[in-house]
């Protein structure tokens, strides 16, 4: 099960925010003003679990001039997720729903996933000590219910299901709005199994570049890079124990 | 959803009523187009297929443009022009227009600032007003009280007395030059905007429009909504599924509030309110010149007597005329701020506020809280200590030394008020759909609900009034005040004030609806459009059956009053001898051979009315309208392009200037509305207008909003963690222009400065916000979110001190989402430089 | 990088966006870490237990008792502090154990873990059969079973930075394991020249001369093979660090082998090879922040 968040169709309400804290009991955010248009949540973080980011781009080749783009952000649970990979106490692990949860009775707050995931989006929570981001609401999927974010979505531009059926209506969507002004650089991202992570259980629809609403334009995890740079280590270990064995028999 | 355009214009849909705005979204997916039109680039904008900014108080200009292009384009539907409104009707011919009279009706009275409409009316026949002031003028000469067919008409819209003609006559000015030299807006743009919304309206594609309180805080706020109602008219827009004029509320439950009477001049479900001049005798309240209006206000005296029942039960009976003598009669203007200066002036001693919190959400609000300090006692039910019940000490006055806290003599009573989570009730919204709501959890405390605090006062109060044989107590002492109680906490049970409202007959069953409300006191029903509404002893309003279980209005979600009725007019969606007028647009049709009326939705009149039907001699109310008129509220059963009566500025809209304004009116000698509701005392002062003396002291337009992170003055928003983190500082937003002729630094501070205060905010610098080309000027326009007020977890000035009392006269509502202004960079000089 | 929009202070930006904006508001995109000072030195006395571990098993075989004993106790020093590191870092220190409740093989920390726990184990028995008197045998195969797991844990961490999303570590995976080794390798030089015995000052020198050799290669390689994400090695807190590293790593080069006859020098030239090794997982670490902090390395790198 995964999310499909369509950013075509957000208004910036920010009720998933509202909705995911309420739920979650994510703890509060100090109340900082930014003046990053109307975006005060700044980034995805170990208490900001959706985070809506507010682009204002003006555009000469637009007819009003001006474009405000809007998008809820969330943890991709990614298909291969490097914080479940590097997690080394097992607390992360991927649920009978194929999202990626983290068992805060497990975590022990090592801060290895925080430097791996490709999207900074979990992080450790400085009075606590563990890692938190969002689990797809484990406990309402446990029991039928669709995340407490896209059941506040108004305009559905979170949709929540079988990541296969979203990745088609997701298409479908793509096709409609490139058709659009406005939708010419649209595209999906996250969508396609190929990409660096295996593709997100939460996927979007872009209306401009990733990195625009700050997110990596090709982010990557392979475990094939791990085995590399064993050998690496490996090769490096021996010139090590190499050079330690010449600087000792040099003498002899 | 069903609209091939909306057009959202005066208001903020999507961030302000973002849950509405799904089915705008909705509509975009099917294909339909969404248009923006206001000063800002907001959420809304973000979204829309077409954003257009224009200066800030000038939408009049606007539509009346589109009406121009409509009219000298042939772009009006003939049919349902001539047919459905009241354009081929012949107006006296001793009105004048402001064409004449250079931005004045016939009628203006300089002394008492107000019209006489006497010269508005029909040829030959006076009309009573669906709605506004609904006294009916005398009947001129030989004239009659129009019910059904109206005196003189000419279906060929070409004799110079008809209102299609007048009409025409009254815009013929108001051109896309006008419009640019008006409103700012280039040509072409408009003209994009124009052919999209004719080519998304005839018989085969509806337009609807949408606005919100950008288009009533206006001095000519209901000319506003008018206009755009005359637009709608001609192009056969209303009574039609995707097509109408949408007001959206500020607030869950605004419509319920105004449909069930929290303004001071109607009874529940609009009933008008007596005032002292009136006939003193029933009849001669309903019938004040000897004949009812036609239409379904034709049964006012049905509807009233059953409110008079519901209210005084067995004490109103038809040997005392139903306790009418009971009712309050009105003396004149008692709207929110009249009371405000007469808690200024000392005339009024004391205040509740239930809901609202006038400290920061009221225009002036220096004076208004120079009101609460000057009353003797004040109560305030809400969920929090805000702004309004804790003003004596926590205020800007008392943080700027000006007033000392035990100076203050108010005696404050703060009640802590029930969330709705708390308790059972209904919300109405912006659609009219009733919808129930049950307690999830008792009021903690002494939280407690309004119903109990309602309930328990009444019940104080009649245990005080006991025994003093005093006449005037009998209203209080008669009222029927029994609901059972529930619970620990001796709630009363709302669904019982339901069944109420809802009426029943003399035995004491439900009613099923409206039609069987009796003028003989057989019945009692609180409110008469809410009639039908607990039909069967069912609570209709708490049905939920989700929308693919049934067919695509809905019905059997809530209830829609009246009658249950999703869109109304609906008469109006069939052509006069019942077909669709499209396939596309099909919603109710007559189908002969059952001789009734089949479709979707519930018809607007008898459901066997055959499109054929002749008013025989004598009808009254519903039975005086033939069977092809779909304006069952009116009195000619037509939509009024021409407004003989009900308003107190014109029949016509009319492009007038905001009181405080940048720029001279282009079209007349008369800036600004004659008719508004000014307060010309020191402790209200108006900046000067164009072309006055010092205006260039205030050289900038500002306009407030809401943000969706916040709840109006923030009274369900700035105390919660939740929300007030989303947007934790008032700030103000200016364009890159502005910035740079101001100095104002992104992210810095600016002062905003007018006569009545200083406040400051946080600079957002934004290409959001366009200077516009007005009459070859560069025009700034200031953007001021009012959430905030000095209370809360996130604390700041409120934008609304900036501005002055002035109103529209028929619905006195304020002036703010216009007026003129200086900034200048920094903070407040009472604060520390930052 | 030039030509990147670089992060500013949003109060000094006028809103208006750039045509082509690459970055939100120049907000990070990965995060820094969230380690604290104990990491970076860990990385060190690990690292350099690690190399000594070696050291004392090879000593022993090639005949060196004395100097293999002195880097046994020194790499078993190492072992003791560097856990109490680790565990100091914890979010939640209570809970270190969980760190051996998996292994799990696609996670250097776990990994990682394990290393660092069989060898402390492994030095902890080899130093009591030893105090013990038990034969040589015994403390010989716990100093073998340290001495394979202590070159994997000089380096290791390498792996563990390599394996993040960070574009300056990830840039660099398969060379700062190199770069680990060899400063490894000079730290543990350089700890036998400040404190280590007579008998292996000779070696101990080599060990810094090659070790240094080893490390400044790699990281000249590993730059030049990062491009312009070996930026946050050059400027910033990252760059200072990592040229005081450089320069104390060539100076302690240089006084070791000029310390041929002076024990001062030799042990200044010790010293210096010692802190230099810990400036370089200071530099690397502080590089990470830059690297992180700035979201046109990573979205450049992913780009191209």
């Amino acid at each position: 099960m995964g999310f499909f968040t369509d950013s075509s169709v957000c208004i910036g309400c920010k009720a998933c925010e509202v909705a995911c804290k309420e739920w979650n009991e994510v703890p509060d955010l100090k109340p900082a003003w930014s003046g990053n248009s109307y975006d005060n949540t700044l980034r995805l973080g170990a208490n900001s679990w959706r985070h809506v980011a507010f682009v204002e781009r003006v555009r000469q080749d637009d007819a009003a001039g001006v474009r405000w783009l809007m998008s809820s952000d969330v943890c991709k649970h990614c298909t291969r997720a490097a914080c479940l990979e590097v997690c080394p106490t097992g607390a992360i692990f991927r649920s009978e729903f194929g999202t990626v949860v983290v068992q805060d009775d497990v975590c022990n707050g090592c801060g290895y996933c925080v430097v791996a995931c490709p999207f900074g989006v979990i992080e450790r929570r400085e009075d606590d000590g563990r890692a938190f981001k969002c689990t797809l609401c484990y406990d309402r999927l446990k029991v039928g219910e669709q995340p407490a974010c896209a059941k506040a979505c108004p305009t559905a531009s979170i949709q929540f299901g079988p990541v296969e059926e979203l990745r088609e209506a997701a298409q479908a969507r793509l096709e409609q709005v490139r058709g659009q002004p406005g939708g010419e650089e649209a595209r999906l991202y996250g969508a396609d199994e190929g990409d660096g992570v295996g593709g997100f259980g939460a996927f979007f629809l872009l209306l401009d570049r990733p990195e625009v609403y700050g997110l990596p334009p090709r982010p990557e995890y392979r475990r094939r890079d791990v085995v590399t740079m064993w050998g690496a280590a490996s090769v490096a270990a021996w010139l090590l124990v190499g050079g330690l064995a010449g600087a000792l028999r040099w003498r002899r | 959803m069903n609209s091939d355009c909306v057009v959202v214009m005066g208001s903020n849909m999507a961030e302000c009523h973002p849950v509405a705005f799904q089915w705008v979204v909705e509509a975009q997916k099917r294909g339909g187009k969404l248009v923006h039109v206001d000063p800002r680039f907001t959420r809304t904008s973000a979204l829309a297929d077409l954003h257009i900014p224009l200066r800030a108080g000038s939408d009049i200009a606007f539509l009346g443009g589109l009406i121009h292009y409509v009219l000298e384009n042939q772009r009006y539907f003939r049919d349902y022009v001539v047919n459905y409104t009241n354009a081929a009707t012949i107006i006296d011919e001793r009105f004048l227009d402001t064409e004449d009279l250079d931005g004045f009706f016939s009628g203006w009275n300089q002394d008492q600032g107000m019209y006489d409409n006497r010269t508005w009316q029909y040829r030959g026949g006076s009309v009573w007003a669906a709605a506004g002031q609904r006294t009916a003028p005398a009947p001129q000469g030989d004239g009659v009280v129009v019910a059904g067919e109206v005196p003189f008409e000419d279906p060929s819209l070409e004799d110079p007395h008809c209102v299609f003609q007048l009409l025409r006559r009254h815009f013929s000015r108001y051109t896309e030059e006008m419009v640019e030299r008006a409103c700012g807006v280039p040509a072409d743009q408009f003209r994009r905007l124009a052919e999209l919304i004719c080519d998304s309206s005839g018989p085969e594609r509806t337009t609807c429009f949408v606005y919100a309180v950008g288009w009533t805080q206006h001095t000519v706020g209901v000319q506003y909504i008018r206009t755009a109602a005359i637009l709608q008219l001609l192009l056969g827009n209303m009574g039609r599924p995707g097509g109408g004029i949408l007001a959206l509320r500020g607030h869950a439950n605004i419509q319920g509030a105004t449909d069930i009477a929290t303004l001071f001049d109607v009874l529940p479900g609009y009933l008008p309110m007596p005032m002292v001049q009136d006939a003193a005798d029933l009849d001669g309240f309903c019938r004040p010149h000897g004949g009812a209006a036609g239409g379904y206000w034709g049964n006012l005296k049905a509807y009233l007597v059953s409110l008079l029942k519901a209210y005084w039960g067995d004490a109103a009976t038809a040997d005392n005329q139903f306790a009418f003598h009971y009712l309050p009669r009105l003396t004149g203007d008692h709207s929110t701020y009249q009371s405000t200066l007469g808690m200024v002036d000392g005339t009024v001693k004391g205040f509740f506020v239930l809901g609202e919190n006038p400290a920061v959400g009221s225009a002036h609000g220096t004076l208004h809280r120079r009101g609460l300090r000057n009353l003797d006692w004040l109560v305030v039910r809400d969920l929090y200590e805000i702004e309004t019940a804790g003003f004596w000490y926590d205020s800007p006055e008392v943080a700027a030394g000006e007033v000392r806290s035990e100076e203050i003599g108010t005696e404050v009573f703060f009640l802590p008020a029930a969330a709705h989570t708390e308790k059972d009730g209904s919300f109405t919204n912006t659609q009219r759909l009733l919808q129930w709501h049950e307690r999830a959890i008792d009021p903690a405390g002494d939280r407690r609900s309004e119903l109990w605090f309602a309930y328990w006062l009444g019940r104080r109060i009649r245990e005080k009034l006991e025994g003093r044989q005093v006449d005037r107590d009998r209203p209080v002492l008669d009222l029927t005040w029994e609901y059972p109680l529930e619970g620990d906490q001796q709630e009363p049970r709302a669904e019982a004030v339901l069944r109420e409202i809802s009426g029943v007959a003399a035995d004491g069953s439900p009613l099923p609806g409206l039609g069987a409300l009796r003028d003989d006191g057989s019945t009692s029903s609180g409110t008469w459009i809410y009639c039908g509404a607990y039909a069967g002893g069912q609570n209709q309003t708490s049905r939920r059956r989700p929308h693919w279980e049934q067919s695509w209005v809905a019905p059997e979600w809530g209830w829609a009053w009246p009658m249950n009725r999703r869109v109304l007019y609906n008469r109006a969606s069939a052509d006069p001898s019942g077909r669709p007028w499209s396939e596309r647009k099909r919603y109710l049709a007559w189908d002969a051979e059952q001789g009734r009326w089949t479709g979707p939705d519930v018809p607007d009149f008898p459901v066997d009315r055959a499109p054929s039907y002749k008013p025989p001699p004598g009808a009254s109310a519903e039975n005086s309208l033939p069977g092809d008129r779909p304006f069952v509220m009116q009195a000619d059963g037509r939509g009024w392009l021409f407004a003989p009566s009900g308003l107190l500025d014109g029949p016509f809209p009319t492009h007038y200037e905001p009181q405080e304004s940048l720029t001279r009116n282009p079209l007349y000698e008369q800036e600004a509305n004659p008719a508004r509701q000014r307060f010309l005392r020191p402790d209200n002062p108006y900046h000067p207008t164009a072309g006055e003396e010092g205006a260039d002291r205030f050289p900038f337009v500002m306009t407030t909003y809401r943000l969706t992170e916040h709840h109006t003055a923030g009274g369900m928003s700035r105390f919660l963690a939740r929300l007030s983190q989303l947007q934790p500082e008032m700030f103000c937003e200016v364009s890159p222009e502005l910035a740079e002729l101001r100095r104002l630094r992104h992210g810095g501070w600016a002062t905003i400065v007018t006569a009545r205060a200083s406040i400051e905010a946080r600079v957002l610098v934004t290409a959001r916000v366009t200077p516009l080309r007005v009459q070859g000027h560069q025009l700034h326009q200031v953007g001021l979110p009012y959430h905030w007020g000095s209370r809360g977890l996130v604390r700041g000035d409120s934008a609304n001190d900036l501005f002055p009392l002035v109103l529209d006269p028929n619905v006195h509502i304020q002036e703010v989402k216009a007026a003129t202004c200086d900034i200048r960079p920094g903070r407040r000089a009472d604060q520390p430089p930052s | 990088m030039a030509a990147v929009e670089r992060r500013e202070e949003p109060a000094e930006r006028p809103l208006v966006p750039r045509e082509r904006p690459r970055s939100y508001y120049g907000l990070p995109i990965v995060r820094r870490p969230a380690w604290t000072w104990e990491v970076p030195l860990y990385f060190f006395t690990g690292g350099t237990a690690g190399a000594l571990a070696a050291v004392s098993i090879l000593a022993r075989w090639s005949g060196q008792h004395r100097m293999g004993r002195s880097a046994r106790r020194m790499a078993l020093a190492g072992a003791l502090v560097s856990p109490a590191l680790l565990i100091s870092d914890l979010g939640r220190p209570a809970r270190f154990l969980n760190m051996l409740r998996v292994l799990r093989p696609t996670s250097p920390m776990s990994l990682g873990s394990w290393t660092l726990a069989g060898f402390g184990t492994a030095l902890g028995m080899a130093e009591a059969a030893d105090l013990a008197g038990l034969p040589v045998a015994v403390t010989g195969t716990m100093e073998g079973a340290a001495g394979i797991l202590g070159p994997i844990l000089a380096n290791y961490t390498a792996v563990l930075l390599g394996d993040t999303a960070n574009p300056t570590w990830r840039g660099g995976r398969h060379l700062l394991p190199f770069v680990f080794s060899g400063s490894s390798l000079a730290a543990a030089g350089g700890a036998l020249c400040l404190a280590g015995p007579g008998e292996g000052r000779a070696a101990s020198r080599r060990m810094v001369v090659v070790g240094t050799a080893l490390e400044q290669a790699a990281f000249l390689a590993m730059e030049s093979q990062l491009g312009p994400l070996a930026e946050p090695y050059r400027t910033g807190r990252g760059g200072r660090l990592a040229q005081a590293h450089r320069r104390a790593s060539w100076a302690g080069a240089l006084l070791v082998l000029a310390g041929r006859r002076s024990p001062l020098l030799q042990r200044l030239g010790g010293a210096l090879a010692l802190g230099s090794s810990a400036l370089l997982r200071q530099a690397v670490y502080r590089a990470g922040f830059q690297a992180a902090d700035d979201p046109a390395y990573l979205v450049e790198s992913q780009e191209s």
